[in-house]
């Protein structure tokens, strides 16, 4: 009940004026950058986290910036569906196993159609999310605040062993950009032993650690401009839709008889596996339409322009952009690249993320949980009341919109860092990340490394400094920490988790060996 | 794509050794040896290096597993026999990863204002090959969004570049838009935007014609 109370008051204040114009306009971008092929919430959240001093500056409140970054992450998950279904290009690559079935139905003439079932589905499965969302979040911080370093060093190793296990790239690819993000993170000062360390040439840019948002900029907005320009080659044709408010009706109508399961199934599946660090809402998505399609009574549909192909990939990315969060704000790690740099505003916002959040920053937390229901409500509405002025914006080529991103991103690393040496690292990161990607290297784990780098090496060092250089401080359960005898549990639970997901990619492989298994797919960002 | 999959992979283990050197090195006044920071200190804790070294420690053996991988011609990229950049890739680099290294270069000189208007005019006209107008106009009207926003609103310079020393262009800006309130600096986003389009309208015209 407790609960339902902060939460009113939470939705109570999301809903003063200021806060909702900023979420109308953070919900407002985030279609826009959802929306735009090549762009999605990652890239759009990164470009413009400079902007929450100013909002910080203005309105004078700590959860207003937070508002505005989470209604963008929000906005980007239902703008992937319009280009999705309009251009038969996915807006993001959440919006991947929306194609599957939406440009089908576009192709049939039904574009309305896909689109307000996109819109709808994905309410469904924010509001779902949201819900689940509210009742997970106070249990686990509570239980959170009881860990100690062991513990938190676990999670942290875990986070990174999800992304080996269950990322589903190359597996000597996807550790060597984990390793590449905790390196970038530790460069500057070993902060115990207060000596310089991994200062390059002497250069004064690395005498502190890179900022997650120089990489994040340089890999998400001048790597993926590149990546983007190099594979979207001929110009791609755009379906007609014709969008009338009883249209809108009958859509909505078809889409409760033939979507609802697609939509429970996106909603719940897609919040759990938004929970896991390294999964996130494409592969949230793709599962989805998977389950989907295995349990409908006409599997032959789908592909050919099924309702519930639409509503369980869409429900499903909504829903895993909520789930991400939970880890994100009761335990301080991000559950998609997403949620790493609304992290790293949390942390420039001079909050420090975690369990305490809950119990220190009340007035803080629940607005920002409110504001989850309201940009949902506001996203869905302003979606289906402005498909028209979108299916017009989809229209803008897109050598506008390239040189945009590269003199946001440029003038954005600037206004946040105050450095030219960021800049040009961040030039470079892009580069380096278009060179790799061609090789197929996954870059969101070394985004999520150069966020964690720092607390999981505190940990690590606090943990066996603690244990006298032991590493049975997280593994074994009988470990005497304090020489009172207790045991701990949740450390080696979590550390062993840990080592069979590290370890999964092996078994895999015996398997394939012996029984010729398929391959997974591989593409996901979320 | 094999050969760069091995030289990316040689590239990355080069990497990771010589991080590994760095890491171990000392401070000229704590007097000790290369690497002794790389192991537990006497109180069971590892030292300022232990991190970085072992952490490149994995990433070297991973480059040399993504190496063999390449040669054994076991990964999706090694078995692939395509060029690593096709002629379209080398264009995409030429065309605009070029520019935007010369966007951050001439920063230093001509101010970032400056070079974003250079960029963006390069980028409309001759890459996008859009009307002169809306490329001027485009040129113009976002360097001068960017002013208003990070300069004026946010009070957050961005490098002028050696224009600064004398300044004749920035300081009179700054000054002339400084003295303006809220709501007037609201209607000079809202100029610009009214430039935009009609900038665009009238190229539209001139396509058409």
């Amino acid at each position: 009940m407790e609960v339902l109370g902060l939460l009113l008051d939470g939705i109570l204040i999301a809903l003063e004026p200021a806060n909702l114009l900023i979420c109308f306009i953070g919900v407002v971008i985030g279609l826009f950058v959802g929306a735009m092929p090549g762009l999605g919430s990652v890239n759009g959240v990164a470009i413009l986290l400079p902007t929450i001093f100013f909002i910080k500056q203005s309105t004078g409140s700590d959860a207003a910036p937070m508002l505005f970054l989470a209604a963008i992450y929000y906005g980007a998950m239902y703008g992937g569906a319009i280009s999705s279904i309009m251009l038969g290009i996915p807006g993001a690559s959440t919006a991947v196993a929306t194609t599957f079935d939406g440009r089908p139905l576009a192709l049939k003439g039904r574009a309305e159609q896909a689109l307000v079932t996109a819109a709808l589905a994905s309410f469904i499965g924010g509001t779902i999310a949201n819900i689940f969302f509210t009742g997970f979040a106070p249990p686990l911080a509570s239980v959170a605040l009881k860990f100690g370093n062991p513990e938190i060093f676990a999670l942290m190793l875990l986070a990174f062993a999800t992304f080996v296990g269950l990322g589903g790239d190359d597996i000597p690819k996807t550790i060597i950009s984990i390793m590449l993000g905790l390196v970038c993170a530790s460069i500057g000062f070993d902060v115990s032993e207060g000596e310089p360390r991994l200062q390059f040439f002497d250069l004064t840019g690395f005498s502190r650690p890179i900022n997650f948002l120089v990489l994040a900029i340089g890999v998400y907005g001048v790597g993926e401009m590149l990546w983007t320009l190099h594979t979207t080659r001929g110009d791609t044709e755009m379906s007609k839709a014709d969008v009338s408010l009883a249209k809108i009706k009958t859509a909505a109508g078809n889409t409760y008889r033939e979507g609802w399961k697609g939509t429970s199934i996106g909603s719940s599946l897609g919040f759990f596996v938004g929970i896991l660090p390294a999964a996130g809402a494409t592969p949230g998505s793709l599962m989805s339409y998977g389950v989907a399609k295995m349990t409908s009574s006409k599997p032959d549909e789908f592909g050919k322009g099924s309702i519930d192909g639409v509503a369980a990939p869409e429900a499903a990315n909504n829903s895993a952009s909520t789930g991400a969060m939970l880890p994100m704000m009761t335990l301080g790690i991000p559950g998609s690249p997403t949620t790493a740099v609304l992290l790293t505003g949390l942390v420039l916002l001079e909050l420090e993320p975690g369990p305490r959040l809950f119990q220190d920053q009340p007035d803080f937390v629940w607005p920002v949980i409110g504001s989850f229901y309201i940009s949902n409500l506001i996203a869905v509405l302003v979606n289906l009341a402005f498909i028209p002025l979108f299916l017009w914006m989809l229209r803008m080529p897109f050598t506008i919109l390239a040189p945009i991103i590269f003199i946001l991103s440029t003038a954005g690393v600037y206004a946040a860092t105050d450095s030219m040496f960021d800049v040009w690292l961040m030039f470079w990161f892009g580069l380096a990340a278009f060179m790799l990607r061609i090789l197929n290297y996954p870059l969101a784990p070394a985004a999520l490394a150069i966020v964690l780098g720092g607390i999981t090496e505190a940990k690590l060092r606090q943990s066996l400094q603690w244990s006298d250089g032991s590493f049975g401080i997280f593994f074994n359960p009988f470990f005497d920490r304090d020489g009172s005898g207790s045991t701990y549990w949740i450390a080696p639970i979590i550390a062993w988790i840990a080592v069979i997901l590290i370890l999964m990619p092996l078994f895999q492989v015996i398997k394939r060996r012996f029984l010729r298994g398929p391959a997974r797919p591989s593409h996901w960002q979320g | 794509m094999r050969i760069a999959e091995i030289i990316m992979a040689i590239a990355l283990a080069a990497l990771s050794l010589a991080i590994m050197y760095k890491a171990g090195e000392r401070p000229s006044w704590s007097g000790e040896a290369r690497f002794s920071n790389v192991g537990f200190g006497e109180d069971g804790a590892p030292q300022g290096g232990f991190w970085p070294f072992w952490v490149c420690a994995i990433m070297f053996v991973c480059s040399i597993w993504v190496f063999i991988n390449g040669v054994m011609k076991l990964s999706p990229p090694a078995k692939s026999g395509g060029p690593y950049l096709d002629r379209h890739g080398v264009n995409v680099l030429l065309t605009v990863g070029l520019p935007v290294f010369l966007l951050v270069l001439l920063t230093d000189y001509i101010s970032m204002y400056f070079s974003m208007a250079i960029f963006l005019f390069y980028y409309l006209f001759v890459l996008g090959r859009h009307a002169f107008i809306l490329s001027s106009a485009m040129a113009l009207v976002m360097p001068l969004w960017m002013f208003l926003f990070f300069d004026i609103t946010m009070t957050r310079t961005l490098p002028k570049g050696v224009l600064a020393v004398e300044d004749g262009i920035y300081v009179p800006l700054g000054n002339f838009f400084r003295s303006l309130d809220g709501a007037m600096i609201g209607l000079c986003f809202l100029a610009g935007a009214v430039v935009l389009v009609a900038a665009s309208m009238l190229s539209k015209r001139g396509e058409d014609a």
